[in-house]
């Protein structure tokens, strides 16, 4: 139980915070709208081959768009020394990160959805044909963007070039939860049902959650601490 | 048993050794001033006492125990360069974080008796960005002694303090060494920090070159600890 109350809190400090400057929502929301509209230039939105591959689009915009945030996850701790404070304080490192994680996800989701409509127009796409599916591929390959994109934050944030550094370091280990994400996405939104070698992709994406949810609650002290 | 133990401690950046061999021990109540020129390892020698450090060799322990463990951490309040709060926040709100995050039973409650302790009640909602430097350093105190540790690690506490921020925090310390706290301080202000402390630490090149009780001497004249076994 103490466990949850340091996980909100932690959760609850690093949304306040984000939701007074807005700085990362603001800018990653900005950057997945003008990717969206780019990429709409390149694609005829009439033609069936942009709806195969516009799961492919969708979640390249969404690992883009969600670095910002997660770029900053980290880095928000180091104006004032306040991670010193934060790991000298009698809390678990697991539970500073499924904090952190847990803000983040819920600010990359956001993002998300509101920038799904958007997707709809541009690329002439019949998303909400079955929004329980599609939300629950959203939320599975947005928590394993999240968890990865947290303890890379963790573990670039002293480094100098930590803003490039971390897509450099996170985009090859979420290559199977992207290949995942895209496939299911792009199958949601033709209106086809999840079955056969997709249901293979689906339990990937739970998979890979799991195992570096876990993975990196068991790292999460060693990254810390130096 | 001593409140903070370090024995036979090294650490390293690179082949680099920023500290060799210290060993120190500060007992319950004690207050140790630990000076030395810049670069002779008293940061990183404060970061490994608190534990944000790992050690190459040898050991830190603070009532017998290692400072990542817990129950450590508990008893264990740091100051370092940086103030640790939070410029988004409100003055009542950093200090409520931190209450929760040290498990008080009432954060609310020591957050207002802290803030009016070091004279921000007035401006508790006000969010910290918008604060004077001193009273940034006065919420980081406010911040450092509000779970009411037994044992306080503090690098430079007095620098760039105004006058009152260093007013609070004497009065403070001199009220945490009576009730029995033990106090390292790293310092370059020997008047303000031999004023505090019982006990003295040179270090001169990641090695301890003093080590020992304040004596008038070193009162009298701040520069002669570094006259005597310092480089001059």
């Amino acid at each position: 139980m103490r466990l949850v109350r340091q996980v909100l809190t932690i959760a609850a400090k690093d949304l306040r915070a984000e939701l007074r400057t807005k700085e990362a929502i603001n800018a990653s929301l900005a950057f997945a709208l003008v990717i969206l509209l780019m990429f709409s230039f390149a694609f005829d939105p009439e033609a069936d081959t942009t709806r195969e591959i516009s799961g492919g689009l969708l979640w390249i915009v969404f690992a883009f768009a969600g670095t910002l945030i997660l770029n900053r996850s980290f880095a928000r701790e180091i104006p004032n020394d306040c991670l010193d404070a934060l790991i000298s304080a009698p809390i678990p490192g697991a539970a500073l990160f499924l904090g952190k994680a847990i803000a983040n996800f819920l600010m990359v989701l956001a993002v998300e959805l509101v920038s799904l409509p958007i997707f709809g127009i541009f690329y002439n796409v019949h998303w909400a044909q079955q929004p329980a599916q599609l939300f629950g591929v959203l939320v599975l390959a947005t928590w394993g963007l999240t968890v990865i994109g947290t303890i890379f934050s963790a573990l670039t944030v002293n480094i100098r070039l930590r803003e490039v550094m971390l897509p450099m370091l996170t985009y090859p280990i979420l290559v199977p939860a992207l290949m995942g994400a895209m496939r299911l996405t792009a199958v949601l939104v033709l209106g086809k049902p999840i079955a056969g070698d997709d249901l293979s992709w689906l339990k990937m994406l739970i998979g890979f959650d799991v195992m570096y949810t876990a993975a990196s609650l068991v790292l999460i002290e060693t990254v810390l601490v130096s | 048993m001593a409140a903070v133990a370090v024995d036979g401690l090294w650490r390293f950046y690179g082949d680099y050794a920023a500290l060799r061999d210290i060993r120190l021990e500060a007992g319950e109540g004690a207050c140790l001033a630990l000076i030395g020129r810049n670069g002779a390892g008293k940061t990183t020698l404060l970061r490994t006492i608190a534990g944000f450090a790992r050690p190459g060799k040898g050991e830190v322990r603070i009532f017998g125990k290692p400072p990542r463990d817990a129950q450590t951490r508990f008893r264990m309040g740091f100051i370092g360069h940086g103030i640790s709060v939070y410029d988004e926040l409100s003055a009542l709100e950093n200090l409520m974080l931190y209450g929760k995050l040290y498990d008080l039973p009432d954060p609310k409650r020591s957050a207002m008796e802290w803030l009016e302790r070091t004279g921000l009640e007035r401006v508790k909602d006000g969010l910290v960005r918008e604060f004077s430097r001193g009273m940034r350093q006065r919420l980081a105190v406010a911040r450092a002694f509000l779970h009411n540790p037994s044992v306080l690690l503090l690098d430079e506490p007095f620098t760039a303090l105004d006058d009152k921020a260093i007013a609070v925090l004497q009065s403070l310390l001199r009220d945490g060494l009576a009730s029995g706290k033990t106090i390292i301080m790293s310092t370059h202000q020997l008047r303000e920090a031999l004023e505090l402390a019982s006990h003295v630490a040179l270090l001169v090149r990641g090695k301890v070159a003093f080590h020992g009780p304040r004596t008038p001497e070193m009162v009298n004249d701040p520069g002669w600890v570094y006259a005597r076994y310092g480089e001059g």
